[in-house]
């Protein structure tokens, strides 16, 4: 079914294959209730109007009760609410079904941001999907119940800790980031709204997103860009990303705390500051410059700080490029 | 004369009859059948909620048996059949006396009625007995709800450093002992527990015959607890537990009834109250009889 | 069945000894707080739910005004994030556990029930004031959470955030467990009541739909409460033990919670309407001064939505991860339950048929039932079909659906229920004028306040949200205005009622002209109803009643033909 209240002041614009079928039963649904209601009210006033208590109006004896009549409108009704059904659960059952070839991106829900994962790696915090082309969204919840919805597409999936749940979406347009100088831009151009729709807390309402549709080509650009970290930012900047990203800031605090809850010792304020170090059973002092630091990510067991474990992850090159390393000394350096 | 002197009347005696019927009629009942029926189907639908209350822990059972059947093939050897079934025979006789009791009303046998009650009452306090006992061995071994519980701590061990140390340093010891060939599972059993008592050895040993374990107590003999078996102990006391509060409400009803058997209020034109008793102590045995094959006698 | 004192010439049927009067017989606290006379009970429960009421409204004022502004109007420091999900919570609780469920059986049907089977009282007075107890208890529990801590889970405590919040979500489920059973005493007591008490005479199809109706809520109280019991119960359980079974991170499940809170939770939204489309069958029929058309199928279909309720509460979960399966069955079972309604809202229409309407308040109010529950109702359809809530799922638009059908169809008709048996209960007329007047204001301000709702939800507005896109504004703020408009017209229609209690003219015992047994005792009743139970006549046949000008109500006809049985 199409829509006929389409952009009207009762939907946001349709952005996705199945906006227009779900808009389409919202109307018929709609005007199915319409015919009802207008009929309800319709018999209700001209009844008062007709048959009000004044002087000289008396009720008439009618029957109480007749058979075909009541048989007619149960069984109407019941046929229509049949339909409104059948068209229900179709469209329901192709939005639940994602086709094979779909382009697969995890969704980690969490008290209260999202967290978007493409199949090269890329992560963002906003929503960048390729036109045209069915994506599959796969959910997760780190913490409690969350909701992946976007208003725009007409879809909408629980995110439910302990287990996946996906819903998928073929974009129809395009967008583009909001052009300040250009008053008359339509809306359908702006980045469209994601909204957590399951109660989850505190900042229930601040766990917004927004969604980018680009052209294939432009898509692809987009994540090798996101994927490739170390592209168009100061050294330090990327150093921060890895930091996070590789696990480091698991082990290591950047807050100077000491305590067990790190296995590894701080590292803010520590550059060029000496520290004490157990090497192949001999202690010795060293300072933290770039070729220590170097060797700690390549053999951290080779010098221990003192009162620390051996345990660290050997990150091999693979696991870290030496380009990596240096945008990490960057960070280092910038942390007092 | 007029209605309104006789409303004042009765209002001022509210309660007690204004018919000249039965002492215990209410005022509001036209007559005696009305009043037995009323009270029939009054505590017929309760038991009608109490089922529908249980029944939701039934469905959360039969959920996760069906989901995670290794957790209760594993589990429910925890539990003391022996001591279980125990239990069952106590309350189908305490079943069987209060049906009794109901007949002795009904016949006037007032001397019977008090001492069939007391009967009922004397099984129910045995049953509660045996049930204090079963949850203090459990508590002993550790096996309590959710994070307390020692099978998750033991699959949590970074979150419980010093119970692993203490699994570590166990294993250890059965190792030499192994060598020396001769451990009793008793000694163990005490090394863990917080206070050793004769009666606790005496249970760690009942339990361990009966489970055909291969006999030390500590921690370490659920090393090899399937993941999240915790959920099983939830399951099992929230329903024991809900059981065990029904038992209790009826011990109090019961001896409300004895109360006012020995006052001599029953007889066989007014039983109504032993009677409903009688059908909700019916029920609380009968949920028993389900919940003992479910939780006691598991089988794949 | 009226007291003749010798100042009265003409016996209006008005109770004028107050010796009788069940509200004079005795006094002092004491007489009320433990009275077994199911007309007391009902009035102490009356007052304790209008308080929750107006309770429950002051939050949804508070959070409505909050609205008015994207980012709050009230100051961080006043009314912040965590303040909101606190008012949506304990707006949704209050109007639920203590409101709506208890409110009409509780406080209407407690005091009209016995009267309409010409009973003495209830089956069990004891149980029915252990009921009002409980609920007093309950109510305390939730202060206790409001004071304490606050709530912060919406109304549906889902867990695992009910596990983790820090709020006090204990004292308010232990609340929501004790009203529990206070509703599932009073159902119980009902069912016994219709049961054993009807006098000689009045057949089950002989009885007022008012009694049909409450009959099936008490079987929908009886048979889903102890299911919402043993769901508390075990959330308790998960936050004191740790059960983990709700707790995904001790290997539970979430969705099996929602199933469980769903299976009370929509059963009970009937518990909610049902009782209200009783009154609406009463109303029809009295004010239209012709017998109710098609008496059976009305009756029936009251039982027909009891039953099926309990077939679809996974409608509630279509989006919840639960199988496609399972949400298209919910769904074509959630249709099923629309047909009785249907058929209900159709008879009303066909009694209003050739007779002659007197637009007294509770007509009014009957009407403008029909007009608000038919918009909840039908869009109640668009929330059943898959594709369609697949979208509006936890949008505004589900926020207004259930406010047409709770506030603009249970309350509505609660409210002109509540006119009707007024004299009945207090032995006062309220005022005509004011009463149309309020009826209009509550009916202009609730439109106001909830269509916006149904439109900035179909765009996408997510409910429980305390900040949101400015693209809302402009629906946020209509609806503001109209709550406030609501909330006078509320405050309105309970102040004519309660000055009528001071000033009102005495009420004669049928003003109404109705032909149910507790029209036929004086107006206020006398403490012990009736001396023996009345002749049972057919509850809608009203030939036998003419209008006496001189009593200012209806009298039995001395030359009318004896009754002509209608069904
Ligand atoms: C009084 C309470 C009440 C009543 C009576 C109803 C009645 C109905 N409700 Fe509603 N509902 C709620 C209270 C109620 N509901 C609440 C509180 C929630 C939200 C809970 C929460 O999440 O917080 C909810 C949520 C809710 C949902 C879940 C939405 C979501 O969260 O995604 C659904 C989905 O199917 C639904 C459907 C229905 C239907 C089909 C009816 C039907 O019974 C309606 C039947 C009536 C009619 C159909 C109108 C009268 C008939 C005519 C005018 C004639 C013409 C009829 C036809 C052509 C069929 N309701
Ligand atoms: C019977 C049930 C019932 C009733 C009658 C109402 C009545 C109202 N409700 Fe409520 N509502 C719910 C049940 C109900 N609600 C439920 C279950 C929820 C879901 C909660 C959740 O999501 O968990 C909800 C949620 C809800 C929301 C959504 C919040 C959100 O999702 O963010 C909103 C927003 O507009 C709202 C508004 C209103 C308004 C304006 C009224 C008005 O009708 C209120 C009118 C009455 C008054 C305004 C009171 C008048 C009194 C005074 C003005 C003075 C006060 C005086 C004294 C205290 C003596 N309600
Ligand atoms: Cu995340 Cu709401
Ligand atoms: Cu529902």
């Amino acid at each position: 079914m199409q829509s006929i209240l389409a952009d009207t002041m009762f939907f946001p614009p349709e952005r996705s294959s199945v906006a227009g079928s779900v808009d389409g039963l919202f109307d018929f649904i709609y005007y199915l209730s319409a015919i009802f209601f207008v009929g309800i009210v319709f018999a209700m006033v001209y009844f008062v109007l007709r048959y009000y208590q004044r002087p000289g109006h008396k009720e008439e004896p009618s029957p109480s009760h007749h058979e075909v009549l009541e048989i007619t409108w149960s069984v109407i009704p019941s046929l229509l609410v049949g339909v409104i059904f059948f068209y229900g659960f179709t469209g329901y059952l192709n939005m639940r079904e994602a086709p094979e070839n779909a382009y697969e991106i995890n969704v980690r829900a969490s008290k209260w941001n999202w967290l978007f994962v493409y199949p090269n790696g890329a992560e963002s915090d906003e929503l960048h999907i390729p036109v045209d082309r069915p994506v599959k969204f796969l959910l997760q919840s780190g913490d409690v119940l969350h909701s992946f919805y976007i208003p725009a597409f007409r879809i909408k999936m629980d995110c439910v800790p302990g287990r996946y749940t996906s819903t998928w979406v073929i974009a129809t347009d395009t967008t583009e980031a909001p052009d300040p100088n250009d008053e008359n831009a339509k809306d359908g151009h702006l980045p469209m709204n994601l909204f957590c729709a399951e109660y989850c807390g505190e900042k229930h309402s601040a766990m917004r997103a927004k969604v980018f549709v680009h052209e294939p080509g432009e898509f692809d650009v987009w994540v090798e860009k996101a994927a490739n970290i170390l592209e168009g930012r100061s050294p330090a900047e990327a150093g921060e990303i890895l930091f996070k990203r590789k696990g480091c800031a698991q082990c290591h605090s950047i807050e100077g705390d000491m305590s067990a809850k790190y296995a590894g010792p701080p590292l803010n304020g520590q550059w060029g500051t000496e520290r004490k170090v157990t090497a192949r059973g001999t202690t010795e002092t060293v300072t933290m410059d770039e070729n220590y630091v170097r060797e700690s990510i390549r053999q951290p067991n080779a010098k221990i700080v003192e009162g620390r474990k051996p345990g660290m992850t050997v990150f091999t090159p693979q696991l870290l490029k030496d380009d990596e390393i240096t945008a990490i000394i960057a960070y280092l350096k910038s942390l007092k | 004369m007029s209605a309104a002197v006789d409303h004042q009347d009765q209002a001022h005696h509210a309660g007690d009859d204004h018919h000249g019927h039965s002492p215990f009629q209410a005022h509001h009942f036209e007559t005696m059948q009305q009043q037995f029926d009323s009270g029939k189907l009054g505590i017929w639908l309760f038991l009608f909620t109490e089922i529908l209350m249980f029944s939701g822990l039934f469905c959360a059972y039969i959920i996760y048996r069906y989901n995670h059947p290794e957790i209760f093939l594993y589990a429910h050897k925890q539990l003391n059949t022996t001591l279980g079934a125990t239990n069952t025979v106590v309350l189908i006789i305490s079943s069987l006396t209060m049906a009794w009791a109901v007949r002795a009303a009904q016949l006037n046998q007032k001397k019977l009625l008090i001492w069939l009650l007391s009967a009922t009452l004397a099984l129910a306090g045995v049953f509660l007995v045996i049930k204090y006992f079963e949850y203090t061995h459990k508590f002993d071994l550790g096996l309590y709800t959710g994070r307390e519980n020692v099978m998750y701590q033991l699959q949590h061990p970074a979150d419980f450093q010093e119970l692993h140390e203490e699994v570590e340093e166990n294993l250890a010891k059965q190792a030499e002992e192994k060598k020396e060939a001769e451990a009793h599972a008793v000694s163990e059993a005490e090394a863990v527990d917080a206070h050793p008592s004769e009666e606790h050895g005496d249970e760690h040993a009942a339990a361990h015959d009966s489970h055909g374990h291969d006999g030390h107590g500590g921690p370490e003999q659920f090393l090899d607890a399937p993941r999240n078996t915790q959920i099983f102990f939830g399951i099992y006391y929230m329903m024991t537990g809900l059981h065990g509060f029904h038992i209790v409400a009826g011990m109090i009803a019961i001896g409300w009834l004895l109360s006012r058997s020995i006052r001599g209020d029953f007889s066989s034109e007014y039983f109504g109250p032993v009677d409903y008793v009688g059908l909700y102590w019916h029920l609380v045995d009968l949920i028993w009889i389900y919940l003992f094959p479910l939780l006691y006698l598991i089988r794949s | 069945m009226s007291t003749i004192t010798p100042d009265t010439k003409l016996d209006i049927g008005h109770n004028d000894d107050p010796s009788s009067n069940y509200l004079t017989c005795s006094s002092g606290f004491l007489s009320w707080a433990f009275t077994l006379d199911h007309k007391r009970i009902g009035v102490m429960y009356l007052v304790g739910i209008f308080t929750s009421f107006f309770l429950g409204g002051l939050f949804a004022l508070l959070l409505r005004i909050h609205l008015l502004m994207p980012n709050g109007l009230f100051p961080e420091t006043w009314v912040n994030m965590n303040t909101y999900n606190q008012l949506f919570t304990l707006h949704g609780a209050v109007m639920t556990f203590l409101f709506i469920i208890p409110s009409v059986p509780a406080a209407l049907g407690n005091f009209v029930l016995p009267l309409m089977v010409g009973a003495k009282d209830v089956a069990f007075p004891r149980m029915n004031l252990a009921s009002f107890h409980l609920w007093v208890i309950g109510a305390i529990f939730f202060l206790i959470a409001l004071f304490t801590t606050g709530l912060d889970t919406g109304w549906t405590f889902y867990t695992p955030y009910s596990i983790e919040t820090q709020t006090n979500v204990i004292a308010a489920t232990i609340g929501a467990f004790i009203l529990g059973f206070s509703s599932i005493f009073t159902g119980l007591n009902f069912i016994v009541t219709v049961n054993t008490m009807r006098p000689p005479g009045m057949s089950w199809f002989k009885m007022p739909l008012f009694m049909w109706a409450i009959y099936a809520t008490a079987i929908i109280q009886i048979l889903a409460t102890p299911v919402l019991g043993i769901t508390l119960l075990l959330l308790m359980a998960e936050r004191l033990l740790g059960i983990g079974v709700f707790d995904p991170s001790m290997g539970g499940d979430p969705v099996l919670y929602q199933h469980f809170f769903w299976f009370y939770s929509h059963p009970a939204v009937y518990i909610m309407i049902l009782p209200a489309m009783g009154i609406m069958s009463e109303l029809m029929s009295v004010y239209s001064r012709k017998p109710i058309f098609g008496y059976t199928f009305i009756a029936y279909s009251s039982i027909a939505i009891a039953l099926l309720g309990f077939l679809v509460w996974g409608h509630h979960m279509f989006v919840s991860g639960q199988s496609p399966m399972a949400a298209v069955i919910f769904s074509g079972l959630t249709f099923s339950v629309s047909i009785p309604s249907a058929i209900k809202v159709f008879n009303w229409l066909a009694t209003m048929y050739k007779g002659n309407i007197n637009l007294a308040t509770p007509m009014c109010y009957a009407l403008s039932f029909i007009f608000l529950f038919a918009i909840g109702g039908l869009t109640g359809l668009f929330l059943g079909a898959l594709a369609t809530d697949i979208h509006l799922h936890d949008t505004y638009f589900v926020v207004a659906h259930f406010h047409y059908v709770m506030m603009g169809g249970t309350v509505i008709a609660f409210v002109g229920g509540l006119y009707h048996w007024w004299p009945k209960m207090f032995g006062v007329m309220y005022n005509e004028a004011w009463g149309r007047f309020f009826c209009l204001v509550v009916f202009i301000g609730f439109n106001l306040t909830f269509f916006p709702q149904f439109i900035m939800g179909s765009r996408g507005m997510p409910r429980r949200y305390a900040t949101y896109d400015p693209e809302y504004q402009i629906f946020h703020q209509l609806s503001t205005l109209g709550a406030i408009v609501l909330g006078l017209g509320m405050v309105g229609a309970v102040a004519v009622l309660v000055w009528s209690l001071f000033n009102g003219r005495k009420a004669p015992a049928n003003p109404w002209g109705a032909a149910t047994l507790e029209w036929t005792c004086t107006s206020p009743p006398p403490f012990y109803n009736f001396e023996h139970a009345p002749h049972v006549g057919s509850p809608y046949d009203y030939s036998q009643l003419k209008y006496d000008p001189q009593v200012g109500g209806y009298v039995k006809d001395p030359n009318a033909k004896p009754a002509s049985d209608h069904h």
